[in-house]
């Protein structure tokens, strides 16, 4: 008997949930490799934002069954998020002018 | 159709519509959190990211014994940990209340062994002069970065272990089902895919080279 009350669907079989705990422990390990690869910091921050892009994907399509949800609601998840996470960034030039004295590539930067 | 029908027609047609995307309002309520809290992480981080960037002396001073090690064992316990908790809701979707019940608490176990070594990491950065606003290494802006974010984690770990043993509790009781779990669940998953992002980008981007 199961007590499903939803689209998500808990009650698969073990290998789909083992394989992807591993991969997810492999990725997890893979950031940890790169942190002593020979590379730049931008270099470095791209492939550790990839790997953990990867890894919470799939936590998110296969440990919280977002995948399994209605189409719907998983647009809106995805907008909603997305959006937020994307407006955080609007003050990376100001990080940069501390760093550099100007953003990147502009005018002042260059004349002084 | 009888008035009774026109009822029962109206009745679930009104559910329906109470319940967007057709999921469970309880459910649905997590989500509406876990995107919530997907904010503010994420501003922490970028906040993070900014201070970590724009500041010159910025210290890197994880060095691979004890920290890294310790990282990775946390990890491997989280990650653990969020496979303990989806066999506990299967098992409770199942109806097999017993094991449901081992693989809660297993996974609360898993989650308090997390803390504590979160805390051992936290104790030996102080017992080094790692304090909120100095430090011995360079930008004092360091360490009030460094314990806001794995703090603000450390919080949700620990709130999440004391619901795991609350909702335990409740469902042995029978007061709280197979769905309350699940949705204890996806609070769970969410801190380890947290825990994703702040390793590499707290821990792993600042070891000493």
């Amino acid at each position: 008997m199961t007590t499903d009350n939803g689209a998500a669907s808990y009650t698969g079989g073990w290998s789909r949930i083992l394989i992807v705990y591993a991969c997810i422990l492999v990725l997890a390990g893979l950031q940890f490799v790169i942190a002593y690869e020979h590379i730049d910091t931008w270099q470095m921050f791209g492939r550790m934002l990839a790997v953990a892009i990867v890894e919470a994907g799939l936590a998110v399509m296969f440990f919280m069954h977002l995948g399994s949800e209605k189409r719907g609601f998983v647009i809106f998840v995805a907008v909603f998020t997305l959006f937020v996470l994307a407006a955080l960034q609007y003050g990376w030039t100001d990080s940069f002018r501390m760093m550099l004295g100007a953003a990147p590539n502009s005018s002042y930067q260059t004349a002084h | 159709m009888s008035q009774v029908d026109a009822m029962a027609v109206h009745s679930t047609g009104h559910a329906e519509s109470s319940s967007p995307f057709a999921i469970p309002t309880k459910k649905l309520a997590m989500w509406l959190f876990i995107i919530s809290d997907a904010a503010t992480f994420g501003a922490c981080l970028v906040a993070y990211g900014f201070l970590r960037n724009g500041t010159p002396n910025w210290p890197t001073p994880f060095k691979f014994s004890p920290t890294v090690i310790n990282t990775m064992a946390m990890t491997f316990i989280l990650i653990t940990s969020s496979l303990t908790m989806l066999l506990g809701v299967r098992a409770a979707k199942l109806a097999d209340k017993t094991m449901a019940l081992g693989w809660v608490y297993l996974t609360a176990a898993l989650g308090a062994v997390f803390a504590l070594l979160h805390l051992r990491e936290w104790l030996g950065m102080i017992h080094e002069g790692v304090r909120l606003f100095q430090n011995p290494w360079g930008s004092g802006l360091f360490g009030a970065a460094f314990f806001s974010v794995t703090g603000l984690h450390l919080l949700h770990v620990t709130a999440g272990v004391l619901a795991l043993v609350a909702v335990g509790l409740r469902y042995k009781q029978g007061r709280y089902h197979a769905d309350d779990i699940e949705i204890l669940g996806l609070y769970w998953h969410f801190v380890d895919l947290v825990w994703m992002f702040v390793v590499p980008f707290v821990y792993l981007m600042n070891v000493a080279r």
